[in-house]
């Protein structure tokens, strides 16, 4: 099949690929651009690993097309720290145990941005409304919306005893 | 999280750098910055993409494969078969010299469960390789199947494996199930007030892990494979993959331990060999991940057990004696449910002073998904199923279920059915707390009992040990002599010399041994709750003459020696 070049800016830089017309963004962000942040796990939109922003908006990067992205700006967990200054959230969570394999740790990070970038003082029950879509099979939800309430307060976390 | 020190006050050095203390672990800024490295997360140039053809079918007999068509679409770069796999025949724990080789990485004549691997295409891209699969032909016979771990034992059942024509793992090659007896049960049942039984089905679980099962290999200099996994055991997987690829270990350099959740499900290679082997052949990077739909369906699950309890209590709620019979369903092929079955038996009777003691566990074929590890597996379902029991035992001689478990719990020093001394016991305390925390009133003299008193003594006698059926067990002398009708009390061991014989296992179709039915238990009329006995006069082990007095209990160590029942093994 042939190829159609698709260019969107990623994590503030101008990238460019080839993709197939069928491929999805998910693909296209890992295979064609390494970009190996957003991951793979059920390829069907009800894990939520592959979460990322595009324009602001929370999506699914399986179920989005590559091809449908052109001109859009695209933000994935590898580039939400500052040059070396960790995002308040991905401080948040490493204070708060809040992975364990990690593998979900992209997606809960990504939504977890869309939440506070609109709503930066969430009520616990809104936290966990913003994470419904994302699957832990390690079963760290509680330290995720602790961590999540905390880095919106803008608060150390409470040491673990 | 509250550590009692007052019930384990030399477990642990205070003073200890790591244990104990909240540190940070040293993976978090790779989890928290996407960089952490999952087998997946690496870039090769001309990366290849590898998709299976998987059995439709339950248990069929191939007649044909035909992959014309499929070498022929678009992007195909090569297509391996079972002819192509130089060791097509493998068990996971034949690195430990632990069972027989059953299980195909590609089925050649037969498959013997839904989903079975028969053909790997590797295409330059997944849609490519997900095109060509789609027109490879298989032909097959369908084969009667068996789903149900009983029905597999019946005479006429379908043979599910060949290697193990019993349609039941064989230990040691004559074994068709996995023994412990521990006094008289029979006996203990005469004795018993209560009898009660039941039966417990467990359900195959499945680890759905977040990130699937999958592996890239690639050729590196120096004539070996770079091999990123996913697996949880990266040496296992190692061993396993060279075996099968038939390559020296050393040719094989494996990249992993970042796992994307693993919980047992990531012990298989599942799909290490036939990257390997497409990297191989190809001379290229080769990457095969399951999809999703795959995980769920065909990467193994926990085994779901069948299990059945009998105990007979007496009237002041002291079990006597406890029978238990399980059936571990292995599905098609061994993997690890061998293991599963002598983790259960360990386990057995739970934690609890039971002076006759009897098991059966038996891993069984059917044509199953195989199952594999699974966090505490061949453990967790069997103890469920025991403290279910327990919660119907104290209801049927009408005790509080708290003060039930204290009664039988075991102490420091008694005996238990695998003839070692328990130590470190702690049950009474972990009951008496969870009581406490949740409010549920239990007697005075039940708060007065500890694990440390009370045991040993006449508890820390082994009973006479009436030899099975069949006289499968405790032939003294020689293979052909006479079986003895009862070891002795105090047997610890029979020497190697003295092996236990097994008949009949592999000569036809192992029978289950008859466990004679009783009146299913009835809680009409449940006695009035008698008040709580602590257990001065330990329970007697029926039949056993009374050796002479048995050494003090050793001085109590409460958290200086921890045991583990396994292998017997202390550690500090
Ligand atoms: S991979 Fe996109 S939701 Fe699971
Ligand atoms: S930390 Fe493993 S899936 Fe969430």
């Amino acid at each position: 099949m042939a190829k159609v070049p698709v260019q969107f800016r990623l994590n503030g830089s101008d990238r460019a690929a080839f993709a197939d017309p069928a491929d999805n963004l998910l693909t296209v962000l890992r295979r064609g651009l390494n970009d190996f942040g957003p991951k793979y796990g059920c390829g069907q939109g009800t894990c939520g690993t592959c979460s990322v922003l595009i324009d602001g908006e929370l999506r699914l990067s399986c179920l989005t097309l590559a091809a449908a992205c052109e001109g859009a700006s695209i933000e994935t967990v590898s580039g939400m720290a500052d040059g070396p200054n960790l995002h308040p959230l991905q401080n948040a969570f490493m204070e708060h145990f809040a992975a364990q394999c990690g593998f979900c740790t992209p997606g809960m990070l990504t939504a977890a941005k869309a939440l506070l970038d609109r709503n930066p003082n969430p009520s616990r029950e809104e936290v966990i409304d913003a994470i419904a879509g994302n699957i832990c099979r390690c079963t760290g939800y509680e330290p995720i919306i602790q961590a999540i309430l905390s880095a919106a307060r803008g608060m150390p976390a409470q040491r673990r005893s | 999280m509250e550590f009692r020190k007052d019930l384990f006050q030399n477990e642990r050095d205070d003073n200890l750098n790591v244990v104990g203390k909240g540190v940070q672990r040293q993976d978090m800024p790779g989890h928290v910055t996407g960089r952490s490295p999952f087998f997946d997360d690496h870039a090769f140039e001309g990366l290849l993409h590898l998709k299976v053809v998987r059995s439709p079918h339950h248990h069929a007999r191939i007649r044909r494969i035909d992959t014309s068509a499929a070498e022929r679409a678009p992007g195909v770069k090569r297509i391996l078969r079972g002819a192509d796999v130089p060791v097509n025949k493998n068990t996971l724990l034949s690195l430990i010299n632990f069972g027989k080789d059953d299980e195909p990485t590609l089925a050649v004549d037969k498959v013997r469960y839904k989903g079975e691997p028969i053909v790997a295409i590797i295409a330059e891209s997944e849609a490519q390789a997900l095109a060509a699969r789609a027109l490879v032909r298989v032909e097959y016979d369908p084969l009667p199947t068996v789903f149900d771990v009983e029905e597999a034992l019946k005479p006429g059942a379908p043979l599910v494996n060949d290697t193990y024509p019993g349609n039941t793992f064989e230990y040691h090659e004559k074994y068709d199930h996995q023994k412990l007896r521990f006094g008289d049960v029979e006996r203990g049942f005469s004795m018993a007030e209560f009898i009660v039984e039941d039966r417990y089905q467990m359900s195959p679980i499945e680890h759905a892990p977040t990130e699937t099962n999958g592996s890239i290999a690639a050729p590196e200099q120096n004539d070996r494979f770079v091999v990123h996994s996913c697996a949880q055991g990266l040496f296992f997987s190692l061993g396993t993959a060279a075996k099968i690829v038939n390559l020296d270990s050393n040719r094989l350099h494996f990249i992993g331990g970042t796992v994307g959740g693993g919980f047992g499900g990531k012990v298989d290679s599942l799909t290490e060999p036939l990257s390997i082997l497409g990297a191989m052949m190809t001379g290229r990077p080769v990457r095969y991940v399951l999809d999703r739909e795959e995980e769920m369906l065909y990467g193994s699950p926990r085994g779901a057990e069948r299990i059945y309890i009998k105990d007979g209590i007496a009237r002041d709620g002291r079990i006597l004696a406890r029978h238990i019979r399980s059936y571990f369903d292995a599905g098609a092929y061994t993997r690890l449910s061998s293991y599963a079955a002598i983790k259960c038996t360990a386990h057995l009777p739970g934690p609890y002073t039971i002076p006759n003691v009897a098991s059966d566990i038996y891993v069984v074929y059917t044509n199953r998904c195989p199952s594999t590890a699974m966090r505490g597996f061949g453990i967790t379902a069997v103890d469920f199923a025991l403290e279910v029991h327990m919660d119907k035992g104290a209801e049927a001689c009408g005790m509080d279920p708290m003060e039930f478990r204290i009664l039988n719990a075991y102490r420091d020093g008694d005996m238990k059915a695998h003839r070692r001394v328990a130590k470190n016991t702690a049950l009474i305390e972990c009951v008496q707390v969870a009581a406490e925390k949740a409010r549920w009133p239990i007697s005075e003299e039940a708060k007065r009992q500890s694990s440390l008193t009370g045991g040993g003594g006449a508890r820390a006698e082994i009973p006479a040990t009436p030899i099975d059926e069949n006289g499968r067990f405790g032939r003294p002398d020689t293979r052909n002599g006479r079986s003895t009708q009862t070891l002795p009390a105090g047997t610890m061991r029979i020497p190697m010399t003295k092996q236990p014989i097994m008949e009949g296992s592999t000569d036809n179709r192992a029978k289950p041994p008859a466990v004679p039915q009783y009146e299913p238990y009835r809680p009409a009329s449940a006695p009035p709750p008698p008040a709580y006995q602590p257990p001065p006069a330990p329970a007697p082990a029926p039949a056993a003459a009374p050796p002479p007095a048995a050494p003090a209990a050793p001085a109590s160590q409460h958290g200086a020696h921890r045991f583990s029942s396994i292998f017997g093994t202390r550690r500090r």
